[in-house]
């Protein structure tokens, strides 16, 4: 195999790979890569100085933060959602099963204005939390609201597949070795669920970290204390700060790209996790 | 008798020992749909009632007024060009990745993924970077009076960027789990490449590219981030839907903000029926291949 490419009988290869490397090229990595040239421009203390500033690190702790609080809901109840998907029959199922998808289809401006409605004090849902001393839009907690919101569908699409697979006699079999529900729960089905949850966690982390459209009609946008870093860009980019604006997308890239790397790894262990364990035919 | 009852009280005993309890099932049931009531349910439906709030005089007067229109016909010609570019790379991509062996395969799939990971300003701001003002094409273009960035070629390439692996994404596995053998067997026969691909690979691939493609228009057709950075918010000129929504809403008009929302809610709506309606035919495509 010292190669490049295996032989093979069908045509088109050439074409077909040497369209998609210059689409890619000139889509995605020749902008791309504009960001880190640009970027180069600066010298390392000027760079360092633009993302270590006050009002940037807020602004991290606040995005980061956020994001993993909405990750860890959506983990939890996303388990619930598959599992309820799945194992039970309850009327209206199927529509519930194709509503879970909404938040990948409804735009994320509508949902920004959506949620902020119901959130605002005098809305459906802020009224009940308004006399209890909880402000939910134009806070972080809104923040928190919307990045839920945004990666509900993620741990249900990668939970519900494994947990379809996983074959009734493994729990069988815990059943006859004495195990009760919850034991064969916890020791049986949650080890083979687990790579798909942190898999789904980590996409639904990924997809918040870089979320604009919903967050910003909810969020209030203070510095300091509920300004999200992909707004920061913008306002940079609207002061024709393009160093700065730069620089902020760079840190960005940077933790997409490494986010990028966690998630396949993640997908290769749970695919390689659920064909041992569940020993595919 | 008892050849009757007794694998009845089998069957019965064993849903026992692998199922839960009534009461854990139905509060388990409860709190999940307490969870999409209060996440998913009450914003889709808060959309269209604070569109209708104020009568269907005024919602109706919001989704004709020129602004809106113009920014409907804007959002439908982008995505009218984003998505047959990324259903003629997706294919290409999939062809080349599915149908071969070669070195750098997984590299190329996770590059091809990679616009999924990237927050969706920043996609917007590369473009800045390369055709803005202070970019590196910038000043030839401005000499030549051709803008990119701030009219509708930078919402087009903003677009296609985040739309990237949509269809690509879909066709892969799809093609792969396929394999050549069909494939092979026509180019024995004498078939011309074209021929092979219009007669073997796309009748086996059409539900997957149409749900590729649906996925991909809906994201187009929504794509607010991205598009916000290169547009440059010209009303009736550069507005899409998603940023006409935006500039009614900081306008404080929100039933009209909510009434062009709600288009788009409408828009996701369908897309998800059409989801669901393709993977109910692709489920029975499977089974009929299986039988023959």
């Amino acid at each position: 195999m010292s190669t490049f490419k295996q032989y093979s009988i069908l045509p088109g290869f050439n074409l077909a790979l040497g369209f998609t490397l210059l689409y890619l090229s000139l889509i995605v990595l020749i902008p791309l890569s504009a960001a880190f040239i640009r970027t180069a421009e600066l010298t390392w203390p000027e760079f360092w100085t633009i993302i270590t500033t006050p009002r940037v690190l807020a602004s991290y702790r606040l995005t980061f933060g956020a994001s993993f609080a909405a990750a860890l809901v959506n983990a939890a109840f996303g388990l619930l959602v598959a599992w309820v998907l799945v194992r039970y029959d309850f009327p209206g199922k199927k529509i519930v099963d194709a509503l879970v998808d909404l938040p990948f289809a409804l735009p994320t401006a509508v949902a920004g204005i959506s949620l902020t409605a119901l959130y605002a004090g005098n809305g459906w849902i802020g009224q009940f939390l308004e006399p209890l001393g909880i402000k939910v839009a134009f806070t972080p907690l809104g923040i928190f609201v919307a990045l839920t919101f945004i990666g509900l569908p993620f741990v249900v699409r990668t939970v519900q597949p494994v947990l379809e697979d996983i074959e009734a006699e493994l729990e069988e079999a815990a059943a006859t070795l004495g195990a009760n529900r919850w034991q064969t729960f916890t020791r049986v089905i949650f080890p083979v669920l687990f790579p798909a949850l942190i898999t789904g966690f980590a996409l639904a982390f990924a997809r918040a970290v870089g979320e604009y459209g919903s967050v910003i009609f909810i969020a209030g946008n203070m510095p300091m204390i509920s300004e999200i870093t992909p707004l920061l860009i913008i306002t940079k980019l609207e002061q024709y700060d393009y160093a700065g604006a730069t620089a902020l997308s760079v840190v960005m890239l940077v933790i997409s790209f490494i986010l990028l790397l966690i998630i396949n790894l993640l997908q290769w262990w749970n695919r390689r996790r659920s064909s041992d364990s569940l020993g595919s035919p | 008798m008892t050849t009757i009852t007794f694998p009845v009280s089998g069957a019965t005993f064993r849903q026992r020992a692998t199922q839960e309890p009534a009461w854990v099932r139905r509060s388990l049931i409860g709190l999940a749909l307490v969870f999409l009531t209060l996440f998913l349910f009450i914003p889709l439906i808060s959309v269209f009632y604070e569109a209708f709030k104020k009568g269907a005089a005024v919602y109706f007067a919001a989704i004709t007024d020129p602004d809106a229109v113009s920014a409907i016909k804007l959002t439908l010609t982008v995505a009218a060009i984003a998505v047959p570019l990324n259903l003629v790379f997706g294919i290409a991509a999939a062809w080349a990745i599915a149908k071969f062996e070669f070195r750098g395969k997984n590299l190329l799939i996770t590059l091809i993924d990679l616009p999924f990971s990237v927050s969706p300003v920043v996609s917007g701001l590369i473009y800045v970077l390369v055709f803005g003002l202070q970019g590196w094409l910038g000043p030839w273009l401005a000499e030549h009076d051709f803008k990119i960035i701030f009219a509708v070629p930078g919402i087009v390439l903003a677009t296609v960027f985040v739309t990237v692996p949509f269809i690509a994404r879909e066709l892969i596995p799809l093609m792969q789990a396929q394999g050549t053998e069909e494939e092979e067997a026509a180019v024995v026969l004498g078939a011309s490449g074209w021929q092979t691909f219009y007669q073997i690979t796309l009748p086996n691939i059409k539900w997957g590219l149409l749900y590729g493609a649906i996925l991909c228009n809906a994201r187009a057709m929504g794509e607010f981030g991205a598009v916000s950075v290169v547009s440059g918010h010209i009303r009736g000129s550069t507005n899409t839907l998603p940023l006409h929504v935006e500039i009614l809403y900081n306008e404080y008009n929100f039933a009209a903000a909510f009434a062009v929302a709600s288009l788009l809610a409408l828009l996701a709506l369908v897309t998800l029926a059409l989801k669901t309606l393709i993977e109910f035919r692709n489920k029975q495509y499977q089974k009929q291949r299986g039988e023959e």
